[in-house]
């Protein structure tokens, strides 16, 4: 699926995002685990039922300021939306 | 050698072999640890902080019934403040609504509840108690909590009938995440195998039932099933290799690779009460027996897939052909795997269940 742009994406229930000093960032899920790094973490840890999708695509556009635009926003969107399918992110 | 050991990603603890559920396919050995001889709050605590030093990021707590344990939150309470991502194995039995928010309170992240079909009278005859009731009780508080619910369903040939009532029974509950688990033969199951083990028929069925609902629920419930080995071309990476993901403790504090490894011959299995975690799954020779792929056997030595599922189960291979060391004789490229092919032609001829009510089941009792 791709999720609208006014959505709130937020971890779904027993997922969360392990940070913790001098090791790899790690995305705790039922049954599995997810090493996240760049981009990556920083979509997930904007999913916080706060941000909206246009929100987290303005922000990696500024962050990522040398990559297309449309791009980062093609790759957001389709990163959460495997998020979504993966069951690791609802959208509100 | 010992440096080469990866670290394990989940720790399975057996907090007690104590349940109130008599399930016959039971993966506990047949031999079960009294509650006197279970380890302390004291020395799990110690151990959860061992293994997250280690490297270790999910704890599954399990048994017997993870709940016959008092002092079970305090557990994921020590669990969570290591770091660890906290699992509960259950049959969720006996909780209620305020012990279940205790739990949540602790930090637990994960509640993995299990069924015995959909249908009451014949989920409590293979639970050995009335019990199915009260489980859809439980499934029903635990969605009032943010935290992951998987249904777990155990299936065999006594209830493949009744799976689409299972899926339909998953979607009106609505968990993140549903297994439909084939019963492995081992333990209590593989006393009771005869009545277990499902007719082909019934299994070329049931994965086409499966792989319609996984496709029709994806994105709203994950569906997780796979072909049971007996009737598999290759073997199941056990435990994903031995010594390489995953380390058990039983109640009393021994550290396995796997569920069954006790009833290997020659086996002596370390203790938490006299090494530290690290140790023990660094350098017991348990560990190292059968770690990597220089105690392998022909064909495995030089198959294309030893490092795919690492020459299959050990403990399968001892109770199939009582040779530990054996390829995994459910491999199609096992030179023994007339053994359990004719254990197939049996189940295959034989009368469906409801036709032979003498062949009685073995319970597994609740120890004392």
């Amino acid at each position: 699926m791709i999720p609208a742009l006014e959505a709130r994406p937020r971890l779904a229930p027993g997922c969360r995002l392990r940070e913790s000093a001098g090791e790899p960032c790690v995305l705790l899920m039922p049954e599995r685990a997810l090493r996240l790094n760049g981009p990556s973490l920083e979509i997930v840890q904007r999913c916080d039922g706060n941000h909206t999708v246009r929100q987290i695509v303005a922000d990696l556009q500024k962050q990522y300021a040398k990559a297309k635009p449309q791009k980062v926003e093609q790759d957001i969107l389709g990163y959460l939306g495997l998020l979504h399918d993966e069951r690791a992110v609802d959208f509100e | 050698m010992s440096s080469l050991a990866p670290s394990p990603l989940a720790l399975v603890a057996e907090i007690t072999h104590r349940c109130p559920l008599h399930c016959v396919y039971c993966s506990n050995p047949l031999q079960l640890t009294a509650r006197a001889r279970e380890l302390s709050a004291d020395a799990w605590q110690r151990v959860l902080r061992e293994a997250a030093e280690m490297g270790v990021l999910q704890v599954d707590f399990t048994g017997g019934e993870p709940l016959a344990r008092a002092d079970l939150a305090d557990l994921i309470r020590g669990a969570r403040g290591a770091g660890l991502y906290t699992n509960l194995i259950t049959s969720g039995r006996p909780v209620d609504e305020k012990r279940l928010g205790e739990l949540v309170s602790a930090g637990l992240d994960h509640f993995q509840l299990s069924f015995q079909g959909a249908r009451e009278e014949s989920a409590n005859e293979f639970a050995g108690a009335p019990v199915h009731k009260e489980k859809l009780q439980v499934a029903r508080w635990v969605k009032r909590h943010r935290i992951a619910l998987t249904l777990n369903f155990v299936i065999h040939r006594g209830n493949l009938d009744q799976l689409e009532e299972m899926i339909a029974l998953t979607e009106e509950i609505g968990p993140g995440r549903v297994e439909f688990a084939h019963v492995q033969y081992y333990g209590w199951a593989f006393a009771n195998r005869a009545r277990l083990l499902p007719t082909r028929t019934q299994l070329d069925r049931s994965l086409e039932i499966l792989k319609k609902a996984e496709e029709r629920l994806k994105g709203r419930i994950h569906v997780e099933y796979v072909v049971p080995d007996y009737y598999a071309r290759y073997p199941k990476a056990c435990m994903g290799g031995w010594g390489r993901k995953i380390a058990l403790i039983t109640p009393e504090g021994d550290v396995l690779p796997c569920h069954a490894a006790k009833i290997l011959p020659g086996m002596q299995f370390e203790n938490v009460q006299t090494r530290s975690l690290r140790e023990i799954w660094n350098e017991s020779a348990a560990f190292q027996k059968f770690r990597g792929e220089a105690w392998m056997p022909e064909p495995c030595r030089s198959c294309d897939r030893r490092a795919q599922d690492f020459g299959g189960c050990r403990c399968q291979a001892f109770l199939l052909v009582q040779d530990a060391v054996a390829t995994d004789p459910v491999c199609s490229l096992s030179p023994k795997r007339d053994v359990v092919d004719a254990i197939l032609a049996e189940a295959n001829a034989a009368a469906p269940i409801a036709a032979t009510p003498n062949l009685a089941w073995l319970y597994r009792p609740n120890p004392a």
